[in-house]
């Protein structure tokens, strides 16, 4: 059994942000948007713990941590927004929200 | 005398009231007899300030009333240096004026009486707007003779201009009328002028517009005798007012036609006073026309010229009014000679003399017009003495009077203007001589052809109208004719021609006997008279020799010729002199620059023999005679000849028949020229003065179009580019503009990708 590699967890970063960008960008539901948001956020958290480790040195983690934080708050924030646009449109569906088209 | 200013100002309340109330609420007695009572009271005022006048020794018949001041002091530069200009309404009664104002208000008196028959065919509004003129007239003519100074006088002698004006047009309707007027009234401003100038010019030459002030100035000044100094220039300004207002040659063209007015307005105006105002006027500055003998040369030359024009125009006109308003030039041409050769006593004389025949001639001559139905050719009339007696009388008597025949009042008057004549200057004397016979002539032709020989007028009931003609049947003696002014009795049923009521027919008779008895204040002393009219007027003539000590307005040059120490300086020139003492009585004779020429009666004219005198006389009668018989034989004794003298001389005829064609001439100079440079100026305007502002105009336009063009095209060209610039632009650049947020991100996405790619290959 080989060893796992920093290039490993690099390779798992970049499907894992690869499907975040397809989903961000394809798909039209706004929950699955946010959803594929969070699968980028992760992908980038994967990668700062695994150089952390590889460069034995604290700091990745302690940025992950802070990546966690923000996205905890910045799901609140954007939950609350699509809400908020639920209740006035009636759908999540983002084709729908072209306010500002010209 | 403090009413003096009441002789004119009654009959202008009475033009006031008939002009302001008459015209609508009169009726014609009403209106008439008002007009007739202010004048009555003004005739009587008249007689009383004469006689008052009279009352005082001969060297202190002068009052003047000061009514108001006028114009207050103001300071004017004259002649000799700083004077003072100041005009006061200021009325002056001397026996020049006094014995005006007893022709004017007495000869208007009867005029007015006469007018109120004369003009009963009028509408009472017509009526009485007659009469509102004929009183506004009397007031002006009563202020231009009392005028105690220039600028008064010209007040008046424009005023009775303006009623000349609106009596001559009385009958607007009447084209000819209307024109008359102006005719009349534009020839006057013309004299007018020259009169203005001459009262510039005395002011600045003697610093004052006082009659008796600029006398006494002018005594003290130098004859001009072969110079032509200032007095002659005054005079000669004054000469040419007095040929417009008396129609002289060249400014007489206007009379004639002034026979369009009415019949009585012909007499007061035309004849009796309004035309004598330059007679009066020259006469009233004696004393400066005496200091210009070369002026006084031109006046009677002028004057006899005018006179022996005018007769030999008179000598073919057919109609009755234009032989005497003919006659009227010529008369007036012969007051104008006797001033011309200094005996203004004589040209005063003649005028009231001629004031009375001439007047008379005048309304007799309405009288026949009016009992032949407004006929004035002489030519259709004829044998009237019959139905006229009372006008075939009273007109005798004026033709003797107005050809001098003895001892009517033209022969005293005419033959003391040709004596003085005859000792001035033969040529002159040859000439008014011949305008003697010419007027004999005329006058009686007049009377021929109106009351003698057959009739040749309309054919009335009871009578057939005839070639032969042949003396009428049955005279018809209406005195007060009932029918008369009735409007239903017209041409229809006219009972032939018939004498005039008695308001006419008494104003005949006074006038009548005027012209007999009015000669005798004249008597020349060669026939035992005493001349009285002459001794009285004489004052008028004069100048006093005072003098100008105290005077600020006299000029220097003027108190340098004064007579030193004679008599109180004077204080002001607005009121009368002193009176002279027998101290300047005394010392006049020896006053420098008292020249002789043309002082009255004084010492320095020659005289003839009494019988040569006599003589003179009974020459002017018998030329008179021959005249009259001339006529008799022509027009009475055998009519025939006067058609064969028409025949024999008819270039002569056709010539005297178109008046000299000197209205033509002045159609052709005077009225063309000015219609001309009125053409030409308003075809100097049409074109160069509206081609400049049009030009200008045009200018602004094009400028303003081109400035339209470049505004348009350039400017809102650039801004409509820059416009259209970004919205062609806008309509690609909008299509980024999804509104989808994928679409962002994706582009964000393909964006980053690209940086990091172009950053792995270029690093």
């Amino acid at each position: 059994m080989t060893p796992i590699t920093p290039t490993h967890y690099m390779a798992l970063a970049a499907a894992l942000f690869t499907i975040g960008v397809i989903g961000v960008l394809w798909r039209r539901n706004l929950i699955v948007i946010f959803m594929s948001l969070e699968l980028m956020l992760n992908a980038v958290n994967i990668n700062l713990v695994a150089f952390s480790r590889q460069h034995d040195h604290v700091t990745g983690q302690v940025f992950a941590l802070f990546v966690i934080a923000v996205a905890a708050a910045e799901a609140a924030i954007g939950l609350g927004i699509i809400l908020a646009f639920y209740r006035n449109k009636e759908t999540v569906n983002v084709d729908e929200i072209r306010l500002m088209r010209w | 005398m403090r009413y003096l200013p009441l002789i004119p100002l009654l009959p202008a309340v009475g033009a006031l009231v008939n002009g302001v109330a008459g015209i609508r609420y009169f009726g014609k007695r009403v209106s008439g007899w008002f007009a007739c009572a202010t004048m009555l009271g003004s005739f009587l005022l008249s007689v009383r300030a004469f006689l008052e006048l009279l009352g005082l020794p001969a060297e202190a018949r002068e009052v003047t009333v000061t009514l108001a001041r006028w114009i207050p002091p103001i300071p004017t530069p004259v002649a000799g240096g700083l004077g003072t200009f100041a005009v006061d309404w200021s009325f002056r009664l001397d026996p020049l004026s006094a014995l005006m104002i007893l022709v004017v208000s007495g000869i208007g008196l009867l005029i007015h009486v006469y007018s109120t028959a004369y003009m009963d065919e009028e509408t009472p509004g017509a009526y009485a707007r007659y009469f509102s003129y004929l009183n506004l007239f009397c007031f002006f003519m009563l202020t231009l003779v009392l005028a105690a100074n220039f600028l008064v006088m010209f007040v008046g002698w424009e005023g009775v201009g303006l009623c000349s004006y609106l009596l001559i047009g009385y009958w607007y309707e009447k084209k000819s009328a209307a024109d008359a007027g102006k005719k009349a009234f534009l020839v006057n401003r013309i004299g007018d002028f020259g009169f203005i100038l001459g009262m510039f010019l005395v002011f600045f030459t003697f610093g004052t517009l006082d009659f008796r002030a600029v006398a006494d100035a002018a005594g003290t000044w130098p004859v001009e005798a072969g110079a032509f100094g200032t007095l002659s220039l005054i005079c000669l300004l004054l000469f040419t007012g007095a040929t417009g207002k008396s129609a002289q040659i060249p400014l007489y063209v206007w009379l004639p036609d002034a026979m369009e007015g009415p019949t009585p307005v012909s007499a007061l105006i035309h004849a009796a006073t309004m035309v004598t105002a330059g007679v009066y006027m020259v006469c009233r500055n004696a004393v400066l026309f005496s200091h210009a003998p070369e002026v006084m040369l031109i006046v009677a030359v002028v004057g006899v010229l005018t006179a022996l024009m005018a007769a030999s125009i008179g000598l073919v006109q057919y109609d009755i009014k234009r032989v005497l308003a003919y006659s009227t030039v010529s008369q007036l041409g012969y007051m104008f000679l006797a001033t011309g050769v200094g005996a203004f006593a004589a040209g005063a004389f003649h005028l009231m003399t001629h004031a009375f025949f001439k007047a008379l001639l005048f309304l007799g001559s309405g009288s026949v017009i009016r009992a032949m139905h407004h006929e004035q050719d002489m030519r259709r009339m004829g044998a009237l003495k019959s139905f006229l007696p009372v006008t075939w009388a009273t007109m005798l008597v004026g033709t003797l009077a107005i050809a001098g025949i003895f001892p009517f009042s033209g022969f005293f008057s005419k033959d003391e203007i040709l004596y003085r004549t005859f000792l001035a200057n033969k040529a002159i004397w040859g000439l008014a001589v011949v305008t003697a016979i010419m007027t004999a002539f005329y006058m009686w032709r007049l009377m021929a052809m109106t009351f003698w020989g057959a009739y040749r007028g309309p054919a009335f009931a009871g009578r057939v109208h005839t070639a032969d003609g042949g003396h009428p049947v049955a005279p018809h003696d209406h005195v007060t004719h009932p029918g008369h002014g009735d409007p239903a009795h017209g041409h229809g049923d006219w009972h032939g021609p018939h004498e005039s009521p008695r308001a006419m027919t008494w104003p005949l008779i006074l006038l009548a006997a005027g012209a007999v008895v009015a000669g005798l204040v004249g008597v020349p002393a060669a026939l035992g008279g005493a001349n009285h009219i002459e001794h009285f007027l004489a004052p008028s003539f004069e100048a006093r020799p005072v003098a100008h000590g105290a005077g600020g307005a006299a000029p220097t040059n003027v108190a340098s010729h004064a007579v030193e120490g004679a008599g109180p300086a004077l204080p002001d020139h607005g009121t009368a002199p002193p009176l002279q003492t027998a101290a300047l009585e005394a010392a006049a004779p020896s006053a420098p620059g008292h020249g002789p020429a043309g002082q009255g009666h004084g010492a320095g004219v020659a005289h003839l023999s009494r019988g040569a005198e006599i003589a003179l006389m009974a020459f002017s009668v018998l030329v008179a005679l021959g005249g009259i018989a001339f006529a008799w034989r022509n027009y009475i004794s055998q009519p025939e000849r006067a058609g064969q003298m028409k025949q024999r001389f008819a270039g002569a005829h056709r010539v005297l028949s178109n008046k000299y064609y000197v209205d033509e001439l002045y159609d052709a100079t005077a009225v063309r020229g000015t219609m001309g440079a009125a053409r030409g100026s308003w075809r100097f305007d049409r074109t160069v003065i509206d081609g400049l502002v049009d030009g200008s105009a045009w200018a602004t336009r094009l400028s303003s179009w081109l400035s339209g063009l470049l505004d348009t095209h350039l400017v809102d060209g650039a801004v409509n580019a820059t416009g259209a610039t970004f919205r062609e632009a806008s309509h690609g650049l909008r299509r980024l503009q999804t509104g989808l947020v994928q679409n962002y991100a994706l582009l964000m996405m393909i964006g980053v990708f690209a940086l990091i790619s172009l950053y792995l290959i270029v690093r």
